[in-house]
């Protein structure tokens, strides 16, 4: 048995260790998640196929970097507006038919699309697991106290979704594009009796949130490997820090993604088995104590 | 030649009929009312004007274009606003950014803008930046009217603007009407009130069951007339 004191030390070092790296992983939850946040405020649609939309966009960029020799950075550059035009042509040709008072035809539609995706990225790019070159980024670290170090990747990764959840939140508050928005989620009849096209805001939103999944496909694509049959575990990801954090709040998202990130951390230290376990035990205690999540847009 | 006209304008609810060829016109800067007990179908023709119920394209002429059955954001971009029933505010928008919507659409340069609303309704200058939710009963009518405004429309529909208000309030907002025609702007007011359609229009219709069953300027109207087209028998 060791001796107090360097047990002491230990678990504290672990402890902010567990803290830290729980943080970061957050972002990248939170990555995942705000373009389904984004979708389900505008048009309560819930996408079940937006984990696969993530690896679609995953190997756009993959495509993208190799075919036009730029980098891993350029490749994400061009996915951008090639992931814009694929949420608002979605949008266009297949969801906004589905959408209605009814709840369910638009789900079983997008749950089709992810089987529909991940059997044709099978077809397309095979089983093969990939990933995008990241150029020794994954490997730096910077220094912190007391022998601590955190990753620059992860870092990159929290700090992109702060910039994604800023400007997707001065979209919604700060722009006429946002007024819309709001105005379509609150009331679709009224806000067509104010001139605005619905169908066309919801190819917006779609538009707006695969950039968003284009983004967070760059960094899953840099720390792990990915294949076409990823996608519906980092939809459960997603969904669990949208619950969590209270739907209709991107901070809240941020949160919800903090908070799985450290149960997950806190769970891998202890046994790595238990990492997705105590992910979602941290889900459902969070949904028991506040079945609304801990910052639910009060409108609703 | 009128600037609303239509020309036997039905309207179904799936197999039921709820208008049977409704002729009616309104003059551009003419204030019209439509009257009627629930269920007349008052509402559901507000509904074919503004594009939310499908109707055929002859049956209704704006500006001698035929526009029936348009979307409702088209009709908007034609020039006709309305004023919904129940006010229907955008619960998450500020009072402002409320008003903003109502421009959304705009392509033409009126003389609606937002300093001018705050001058017709200087209430709602002050609570400019609330949440619309805070407003009362009546400043959220003041606020549904300058919406419809902010698109400067040619036609301005109010359905049951005094509905749930007191009084006073109806005077108020009633009183702003005037201001509205002084630019131009023809209205039609559907209202329960009677006492309160006749005052402010120039021509009165009565609708009873989906069909018209009467027409005239209010001075040509006798209480009795308008008791049986109201009613019936």
């Amino acid at each position: 048995m060791l001796p107090i004191s360097v047990d002491e030390g230990l678990t504290l070092t672990t402890l902010i260790d567990i803290l830290v790296q729980g943080i970061l992983l957050g972002g990248l939850y939170a990555l995942f998640a705000a373009g389904l946040s984004l979708i389900f405020g505008v048009m309560r649609l819930v996408n079940l196929a937006h984990g696969d939309l993530i690896v679609l966009a995953a190997y756009l960029i993959l495509v993208a970097t190799n075919a036009l020799g730029v980098g891993v950075v350029g490749g994400l550059a061009a996915a951008i507006p090639a992931m814009f035009a694929v949420g608002y042509l979605l949008q266009r040709l297949l969801f906004n038919r589905v959408l209605g008072k009814d709840i369910l035809p638009p789900l079983l539609t997008s749950f089709g699309l992810s089987i529909f995706l991940q059997n044709g990225m099978l077809t397309g790019f095979s089983a093969d697991s990939r990933r995008l070159p990241a150029g020794g980024v994954e490997t730096l670290s910077v220094p912190i106290v007391g022998g601590l170090a955190i990753g620059v990747l992860p870092l990159l990764t929290f700090l992109a979704a702060v910039c994604v959840i800023v400007s997707m939140n001065q979209i919604f508050y700060r722009t006429a594009l946002g007024r819309g928005f709001r105005a379509v989620s609150d009331d679709p009849v009224t806000a067509q009796l104010m001139g605005i096209d619905n169908r066309q805001m919801f190819a917006i939103a779609m538009g707006i949130a695969m950039v968003v999944c284009a983004i967070a496909a760059f960094f899953l694509g840099l720390r792990a490997n990915f294949d076409p049959t990823i996608g519906p575990a980092r939809l459960i990801f997603a969904f669990e820090a949208v619950i969590i954090g209270g739907l209709g709040s991107l901070w809240g998202t941020l949160a919800g993604g903090v908070i799985l990130g450290v149960a997950q951390t806190a769970g891998a230290a202890v046994d790595p088995e238990w990492q997705l376990l105590v992910g979602h035990l941290a889900f459902l205690f969070v949904l028991v104590l506040k079945p609304r999540g801990l910052f639910p847009r009060s409108a609703d | 030649m009128a600037l609303l006209e239509t020309r036997g304008l039905t309207a179904f609810y799936g197999d039921f009929q709820a208008l049977f060829g409704i002729d009616l016109s309104v003059e551009a800067g003419e204030t019209i009312a439509i009257i009627g007990s629930n269920g007349a179908g008052k509402s559901t023709f507000l509904r074919t004007l503004t594009g939310l119920a499908p109707t055929r394209p002859e049956h209704i002429h704006f500006d001698g274009k035929p526009i029936g059955g348009l979307s409702a954001p088209a009709i908007v971009s034609q020039g006709i606003a309305m004023v919904p029933e129940g006010r229907r505010l955008f619960p998450s928008l500020t009072v402002e950014e409320n008003l903003l919507i109502g421009a959304w659409s705009q392509k033409r340069a009126g003389h609606w803008t937002l300093g001018k609303i705050y001058q017709l309704f200087p209430n709602l200058a002050e609570r400019r930046r609330s949440p619309s939710t805070v407003l009362s009963g009546g400043q959220q009518q003041m606020a549904a009217i300058g919406r419809a405004l902010m698109s400067n429309p040619r036609l301005l529909l109010c359905d049951e603007i005094s509905l749930g208000l007191a009084p006073i309030v109806i005077r108020d907002i009633y009183a702003a009407l005037p201001l509205i025609r002084q630019v131009g702007t023809s209205l039609i007011v559907v209202e329960q009130d009677i006492a309160q359609a006749l005052a402010v229009a120039d021509r009165v219709y009565c609708f009873q069951e989906g069909r018209m069953t009467l027409a005239g300027k209010p001075s040509e109207l006798t209480r009795e007339m308008i008791h049986a087209a109201y009613f019936g028998g």
